[in-house]
Parts: C-alpha cells; sequence; structure tokens
C-alpha cells in the first residue's frame, strides 16, 4: 500500500522507529557499532598472520625518539633552523640571478618603447609600474618559496607533521585548543587561506573557530620572503661570516613569537568568546615513509612557481600600475602617493614604522606578496634611484629613507602580526558563514601587531637606543 | 553555522556529480591516510596533492580516465573511519554513496591496520553492492612481516580484492581491469552482509515494513531501518532532502548526531 504524501510516510517511520529504539533497553546504535567491529575481528583472524615474533620495529624506535620528552622540542627546532637556513642560503643566489635578469630586460623594453614613440605614460605605467613590481615579486618571492617549499613537502611525505601534532597536542591543551591547529599552522606556512580551509580537520567547531582565528600568525607564502630579506638585510649583514645562521636563527625565533601569540589568542578566546574546554586529540601516527624524493622537488617546485606567478599576475600587476599612476599623479605640489603616506606618518611613526610602509600594507591587502614591492616602489618615486641587483642596493634604498634596525624589526613584527590577506579573509567568510568572525579574523591580529609595535618602539626610544 | 555553509556546499558538489553520458562513475573510499589520493593521481594521471597524514583531502576532487574504449569518472571521497557520521567528511562520504549512486565503489584499506580498515569495508558493502576491494600499502606490510591470504580474504568478503603499493606503482592495472568488469557487469559481486545480533535483527524485522512504504527510496530498506535505529538525525535530513520532502521533526530525536 502507497502513502498519499511520502512526507507523512517518511514522519511515520521515524516514530515507529523511534518507539522500537526506545522499547530495547541497550542501546541498539552500540550494538550495531560492535556487531560491525566483531565481524571485522572475526575476518582480519582469518586471513591475516604474521611471519615471526616482531622486535619493536623502526618506526615504534624513532617515534620514541621523536615524541620524546626531552628531544621532540629539540629537534622540532632543530629541524626549523635547518630549513631556513637551506632556505636563505640557496635562494640568495637565485635571487640575485632573477633580479639582474628581469631589471636588465627593463632597460632593454624602455629602449623598445622609445623606439616605437610611446607616450611617457604608457611606458610609465607599464614598465616602471607593472613590469617591475612583477619583476620585484619573482625575483624576492620565488626563489625563497621554490626552495622552502619542496623541503617541507619532504616533511609532510614522511609522516613528520603528525608528530609535530603530537608532540604540540599538550601546549595547546593548555590554551585549550585543538593538537591538531598545529597541523593547520603547517599549512598556514604555504597559504593561510588554504590553511583556513584545512581547518575542518577539527570535528570541534569551538576549536576550529579558534584555528581559523589564529591561522594568519604563521607568515604565510607571501611574507616570508620579506622577513627573510628585511632579516639578511639588516640583522644577517652585521654578522658577516654566519649570516645564514644568524638570519636562520631570527627567522626561527619570528615563528616561535608566532606560536607563541597563538597559544596566547587560542588562550584567550577559550575564556572569552570561545569559551569551552579542549577536546582529546585523536589522530592516527601513520607508518614513516620514504617520501619520493625527486617526484616530491620537481612537483613541489612547479606547483609553488605557478603559485607564486599567478599571485603574481593577479595581484601584484595591477598594483604596480596604480602605484605608478599614484606616484605620478600631482595634486597641487606632492604625488598622491606623498601625500597619503604623509597623512598616514604620524600613526606611522607612533609604531616605529612611517607614513610608506604603513601604505604599503594597507595596499598590500589583495596579496602579502606585493608589500615590499609596493614600498619599495614608492620610495623610488620620490627619488633613489640605485642598483636593485644586490640586497646591498636595497639596504641603501631603506637606509636613505630612514630606515633604523628599530623599523626593521617592526616591519617584520607587522608583516607576522597584522590583517590576513583579501583572499584568506573571504575564505574565513566561507568557513565560518558569518561576518562576525570574518571581522574578528581582521581586528584581532592587527591589534596585536600595532600594540606589540608601540610598546617595544616606545620602550626602545626612551631608553635612548635609537 | 559552520555546517550550514558547508552542508549546503557539500550537497551541491557531491550530489552533482558531473558526469557525462555513458561514462561510468567510480568512488574512491577509505580511512584517512591509506593512499586514497595516490591511486587517485595514479589512475587520473592527475596531480592531486598527496600527504602523508590524516585528513589531507577535505573536498572531493574528481578526474577521469579511459580504458578498453570506455570512460571512467573518478571521485576521491574525504578519509573517514567509518559512515555513521560524527563529522562532516563521514556524512559527506555516506551521502555521496548513498545518493550519487556510483558504478563502483572501490574501498581503499591500508594493509598494515587491516582489521581497523575493514569496519569501513563492511559498512559500505550495506549500501552498495558494486564494491573492489583495493588492498594497499602491501609493501609496508611487507616489511612489517604481515601476510595476509588473499583467496580467503576475497572469499570472506565477495568482492574482488586487489592487492596494491601504489606508490611503487605495483597492483595498479589489474585494480583497473577489475573496475572495468565490475562497472560493465561482467563480473558479478555478492558482498558480505553483517547478520547483526538478535536485539538489532528483531528490531529491523518490526521496522521493515514500515520503511517499505517510503516512496520513491533509492536505497536498501534494511540499511534505511539500522540508520533509524541508530537514531542518526543527519541521516533523515539526507535522505529527506534527496526524497524532497519535508520531515516534521519530532520531540526526542536527535537533531543531529554529529558534533557540531
Amino acid at each position: 500500500m502507497r502513502p498519499l504524501t511520502p512526507s507523512g510516510s517518511l514522519s511515520d517511520v521515524c516514530g515507529k522507529a523511534e518507539s522500537v529504539r526506545n522499547s530495547n533497553l541497550n542501546s541498539l546504535s552500540d550494538q550495531i557499532v560492535a556487531d560491525i567491529y566483531g565481524n571485522a575481528e572475526l575476518i582480519t583472524k582469518q586471513v591475516l598472520s604474521k611471519k615471526k615474533t616482531h622486535q619493536k620495529g623502526l618506526d615504534q624506535r624513532l617515534d620514541d625518539l621523536v615524541t620524546s620528552k626531552w628531544f621532540g622540542y629539540p629537534l622540532m627546532l632543530l629541524m626549523l633552523v635547518i630549513v631556513f637556513w637551506i632556505t636563505m642560503e640557496g635562494a640568495n643566489f637565485p635571487s640575485r640571478l632573477i633580479a639582474s635578469g628581469l631589471f636588465t630586460f627593463q632597460d632593454q623594453l624602455t629602449l623598445w618603447f622609445q623606439w616605437a614613440g610611446t607616450p611617457a605614460w604608457i611606458h610609465g605605467i607599464l614598465v616602471l609600474g607593472v613590469y617591475r613590481t612583477l619583476a620585484w615579486v619573482v625575483s624576492v618571492m620565488l626563489p625563497p618559496m621554490a626552495i622552502f617549499f619542496p623541503m617541507f613537502t619532504l616533511l609532510e611525505d614522511s609522516g613528520y607533521l603528525p608528530r609535530i601534532a603530537f608532540n604540540m597536542d599538550h601546549i595547546f591543551k593548555k590554551a585549550k585548543a585543538c593538537g591538531k591547529q598545529s597541523l593547520t599552522m603547517c599549512m598556514g606556512f604555504g597559504c593561510n587561506a588554504v590553511g583556513v580551509t584545512s581547518c575542518r580537520i577539527i570535528d570541534s567547531p569551538r576549536e576550529r573557530l579558534i584555528a581559523i582565528l589564529t591561522n594568519s600568525f604563521v607568515p604565510c607564502n607571501g611574507r616570508f620572503p620579506t622577513l627573510i630579506i628585511v632579516t639578511s638585510i639588516f640583522i644577517g649583514g652585521t654578522f658577516v661570516p654566519y649570516s645564514g645562521f644568524v638570519t636562520a636563527f631570527v627567522i626561527s625565533g619570528l615563528i616561535l613569537s608566532g606560536i607563541a601569540v597563538t597559544l596566547l589568542v587560542s588562550r584567550v578566546l577559550s575564556v572569552t568568546i570561545l569559551k569551552g574546554e579542549p577536546s582529546s586529540l585523536v589522530l592516527e601516527l601513520p607508518s614513516y615513509r620514504r617520501p619520493q624524493i625527486g617526484a616530491v622537488i620537481y612537483r613541489s617546485m612547479i606547483d609553488r612557481t605557478i603559485f607564486v606567478l599567478r599571485r603574481a599576475v593577479l595581484a601584484a600587476a595591477p598594483a604596480g600600475a596604480v602605484i605608478w599612476i599614484l606616484a605620478n599623479t600631482y595634486l597641487g605640489q606632492q604625488s598622491i602617493i606623498v601625500s597619503l603616506a604623509q597623512a598616514l606618518n604620524p600613526i606611522g611613526q607612533l609604531i616605529g614604522l612611517d607614513g610608506f610602509i604603513l601604505l604599503a600594507f594597507i595596499l598590500g591587502l589583495p596579496a602579502n606578496e606585493i608589500v615590499l614591492p609596493i614600498l619599495l616602489m614608492s620610495y623610488l618615486s620620490t627619488g633613489y634611484l640605485q642598483d636593485l641587483g644586490s640586497l646591498d642596493g636595497l639596504r641603501n634604498v631603506l637606509v636613505n629613507n630612514g630606515w633604523t634596525w628599530l623599523t626593521a624589526i617592526n616591519v617584520m613584527l607587522f608583516s607576522l602580526f597584522h590583517w590576513p590577506c583579501a583572499t584568506t579573509l573571504l575564505t574565513t567568510y566561507k568557513e565560518t558563514g558569518s561576518k562576525k568572525w570574518m571581522f574578528l579574523s581582521f581586528i584581532i591580529p592587527t591589534i596585536i601587531g600595532i600594540s606589540v609595535c608601540f610598546i617595544l618602539t616606545q620602550v626602545v626610544r626612551s631608553l635612548g637606543l635609537v | 553555522m559552520i555546517l550550514s555553509a558547508e552542508k549546503k556546499k557539500s550537497r551541491k558538489d557531491h550530489i552533482g556529480l558531473s558526469e557525462a553520458k555513458n561514462q561510468f562513475s567510480i568512488a574512491l573510499a577509505g580511512n584517512p591516510n591509506v593512499g586514497k589520493s595516490t591511486i587517485f593521481n595514479a589512475l587520473t594521471g592527475l596531480h592531486q596533492h598527496t600527504g602523508n597524514w590524516p585528513g589531507k583531502t577535505v573536498d572531493n576532487a574528481q578526474g577521469d580516465f579511459q580504458y578498453r574504449q570506455k570512460s571512467f569518472i573518478i571521485i576521491d571521497l574525504p578519509g573517514t573511519y567509518s559512515l555513521l557520521a560524527h563529522t562532516v567528511e563521514e556524512q559527506i562520504a555516506r551521502d555521496f554513496l548513498c545518493f550519487a549512486n556510483p558504478d563502483v565503489t572501490v574501498v581503499v584499506l591500508d594493509a598494515t591496520c587491516l582489521e581497523r580498515n575493514l569496519n569501513l569495508a563492511l559498512q559500505v558493502f550495506e549500501i552498495t553492492p558494486k564494491v573492489i576491494v583495493c588492498l594497499n600499502l602491501m609493501d609496508e606490510a611487507q616489511k612489517k612481516d604481515l601476510v595476509i591470504d588473499l583467496p580467503s580474504l576475497e572469499h570472506e568478503l565477495g568482492v574482488p580484492v586487489i592487492a596494491t603499493s601504489a606508490r611503487q606503482g605495483e597492483g595498479l592495472k589489474e585494480l583497473r581491469e577489475k573496475i572495468y568488469q565490475v562497472a560493465t557487469g561482467s563480473l558479478q559481486t555478492r558482498p558480505r552482509q553483517i547478520v547483526y545480533s538478535s536485539d538489532v535483527e528483531e528490531a529491523v524485522r518490526d521496522l521493515l515494513p514500515h520503511v517499505e512504504t517510503i516512496a520513491n527510496n533509492p536505497l536498501s530498506p534494511r540499511w534505511i531501518a539500522l540508520r533509524l535505529l541508530d537514531g542518526d538525525g543527519s541521516f533523515l535530513d539526507s535522505l529527506s532532502n534527496y526524497l524532497s520532502i519535508d520531515r516534521d521533526l519530532s520531540p526526542g530525536w536527535e537533531e543531529s548526531k554529529c558534533a557540531h
């Protein structure tokens, strides 16, 4: 017999099911699960055997070491420093090579434009604006990323990442967050938007929100090279023979301070707007596998190159054009960019930056990759033209614009703690489905960045260290 | 809040499978980190990201391949330990298997943790008969001195069992062939059905006549009965959504079993 309306039938059946469930003393759902497990056990017994009594396997011994109380953390730190050191040393040479190649080509482009008799403003927008910014992004951003990510992927492929999560779990517990958050932070190195998406692996919605809101404390792909360059110029450069190591240590320190702030903010969120207790971490530690080294390196280099180039074309090219126009359109005596920078300067100075730097961070909202190129473009538009193929040239540009070591540190701190890029904000909106969380993910890091830079600057200045 | 956005997306993506005419659809299911994405890449020649940690694939990936002049579309489902829908991933995987109706489901098992992996296979068997079991990471199992009696496993499960080491590319040829055979119907499968304890079986018997009255139901009535006995609210949502009927939530019924 068919019912007249299907909707009637389903709710009838539900009602019936409920009465059957209630009439059973034992929980039927537990029984169902138990029966499934029983079957699996039965089958396994029949088909599985072990060749010999197995002594503690290599995996087990490795895990005892990697996740041990005394050795676990030092090993993680060591890995961090080594990875950055290799990145720094390795990126130097290709960076210079690409820069000198691309900037030589820029001169050639200029000659062609002159030969074709194009108006100066077209040459300005296309060559001095779009091309130069693209050249910056590619030469500065690409090499470190093309070296860092293959190494990271090797760690990921070997099975080390879940061990990090396992090691970090009890610290995250103390912050009342989930240990899997460290996996989402690892993903954030690649791109905070990807990091935010990967927060789906966290089951509890409360802990997932915490992980989403704090993801941008991990420096992404776009901010990393900024940190590396500023460190190399202002800190590493002063310890000449060991500059690589010193830079690696400073960067690792910055990452650690990012982690510390992540934990702190997670804890604060857990006792304020996202109240709750941490759930226990259930994470399978997979077997270690030997990564397919050649394939991994090749693949992740190609992937990163495509990623960086795509972002460069989508964000840096239009930004370059806009900056050039802003720098070359005059309102009265001053170009727009100088007026804007002057307007921002008082706030910038208060937190140890300047108006141009703050402007670059604001204009860098579409993508963090373009912050440093925008900054250089706007400094250069005010007159200093230097040899840009080398770090020394870069250093001169910055020093001529009043940078001190304090400015450098503040730029790095602000780069680590400021609003996430537009893509990450949109992803946060998509993942949480709420403008409120998106706004919080914008405002929390911003407030932290401004406060940290403000306090540091005021302390250093009042002590007369600068 | 999180769920509502994700739920909408999952329905759109996962039921709206973009298969062409005359194309067989293949679902890849399995526990997290058993190498589904590696198998997916090997079959399709695509480069879906892989990584050695559970949870790498959070969305379904699709790709296609040709074999013996037939076209196959293959869907890499997120890794799940079960289909009893305690997490969003489980719900996505379960809804896909139930409502997208793939022509073949390949359950990928980690040969080094057979018992735990079999739980998922047994649950898949209850939803669809066209299943192939792919016993992956055989190289790892060998390193751990584990010996698995393949013929008797095949006999116990009632479906083809293919041993693979996907990272080395071993066993994939045979997997392709078996997918072809099961999809075209030249190989019949009779997956093992769990016989539950008497309490459960009795309750199912009571409920079956009622379940059979549901119109346009695409699923096995026995399976629906079992989920009803589970008190799985999220499944009822999916089912009524599929049948486009509204269900009055009676008080006392769990809104959703998911941890949201």
